[in-house]
């Protein structure tokens, strides 16, 4: 990859962060920054949970852990099965991004920014670019939303004390009922929206019965029965 | 949480706590992803199954965001809560696959309950 030519591909992707999608999620970033504030966060704490795991769903369960004090090993376990949807959607897009020039490393470090917003974006713009420019394009789009998002988290948890009520619940709304329609719009079988479904239920109620594993029970269970329903409508 | 290690380590135990409890359990799934981007089937029954738990987790996160919630939203009366979200999932349904109209019912909902009760 020419220096020229990356830097060409670098901006072309940044140029793409005046989107409606990168704005609701920043936005959706302003709203974290104002919840973990309120779990006793501070704003460097709040920048390196954004930035390393760069996945809104791990860093609320991380948030939701100091708020309720769950254990480490439930934090951890929730953590990991809130993001098994990393790994196919990481594996859909990396053979887009390969060229002849793409060392493995590169792919790796990708691969860090993979998200909702990014891969969504991704798979439907990178496809129809030349192979040699993917990557950088990428990089450009990606990369940088995540510095922007974590400086964005930072702030709002620094100036979130000062933010009227009204305003601070507006933020704090935000990040559910954007997950929920993101997540709904990029469902694409039935087995996801039984899952959505059942899950919508049962968070709630498995917080009442077991409140510091309740999410793995609700993935678990929630998760099995969707899938398990889907197969048996095949069938029949 | 760490017990043993929030003593001598107060200060680093919460980074510690991110790092371990939420940045390596995410990147695991995206580094698996990329070394697995070849030999893996995505449209396999045991990712299916994979993707539905992770899916019913993620959702049940959100209702509890919404049923349960911290701050200011607590002031914020629970039918309200559940009439912005239900709202804006019916607004978007209508308009889907655009998401900001549903959001932006949604917060409308929830920020003239907030005015009112707050």
């Amino acid at each position: 990859m020419g220096e020229k030519a990356f830097s060409y591909w670098y901006w072309q992707g940044v140029r793409h962060l005046l989107s409606i999608p990168a704005c609701i999620l920043m936005m959706s970033f302003v709203g974290f920054g104002g919840l973990s504030a309120e779990a006793g966060l501070t704003p460097s704490q709040t920048m390196v949970l954004a930035f390393t795991t760069w996945a809104l769903p791990s860093a609320v369960v991380v948030v939701g852990a100091v708020l309720n004090d769950v254990p480490f090993y439930a934090t951890v376990f929730a953590v990991v099965l809130a993001s098994v949807r990393l790994m196919p959607m990481t594996m859909a897009l990396i053979p887009f991004l390969k060229s002849s020039q793409t060392k493995t490393w590169h792919l790796v470090f990708a691969s860090n920014f993979i998200a909702i917003t990014a891969w969504v974006f991704a798979m439907r713009l990178v496809p129809e670019l030349p192979r040699e420019g993917r990557f950088a394009f990428f990089i450009g789009f990606a990369f940088t939303l995540a510095i922007i998002n974590t400086c964005v988290a930072g702030l709002a948890n620094y100036f979130s004390a000062s933010l009227p009520p009204v305003a601070s619940a507006a933020l704090v709304f935000l990040t559910p009922i954007y997950f929920l329609l993101s997540m709904t719009a990029a469902a694409r079988i039935k087995t996801e929206y039984w899952a959505i479904g059942a899950g919508l239920v049962l968070g709630p109620a498995f917080h009442l019965i077991t409140p510091e594993t309740d999410l793995l029970w609700c993935g678990l269970l929630g998760g099995s029965f969707a899938y398990l329903i889907n197969l048996f409508g095949k069938r029949t | 949480m760490m017990d043993i290690l929030r003593a001598p380590f107060s200060e680093w135990y919460p980074f510690l706590f991110i790092l371990l409890a939420g940045a390596l359990p995410t990147q695991i799934w995206r580094w698996l992803g990329a070394v697995f981007a070849k030999s893996l089937d995505e449209e396999s029954e045991f990712l299916n199954w994979v993707k539905a738990i992770a899916t019913a987790l993620v959702a049940g996160l959100i209702a509890k965001l919404v049923v349960f919630p911290s701050g200011s939203l607590i002031d914020v009366p629970l039918w309200a809560r559940l009439s912005a979200l239900l709202l804006g999932y019916g607004v978007f349904f209508l308009t889907r696959p655009k998401i900001i109209y549903g959001i932006l019912v949604g917060e409308v909902v929830l920020v003239s309950a907030a005015f009112f009760y707050l």
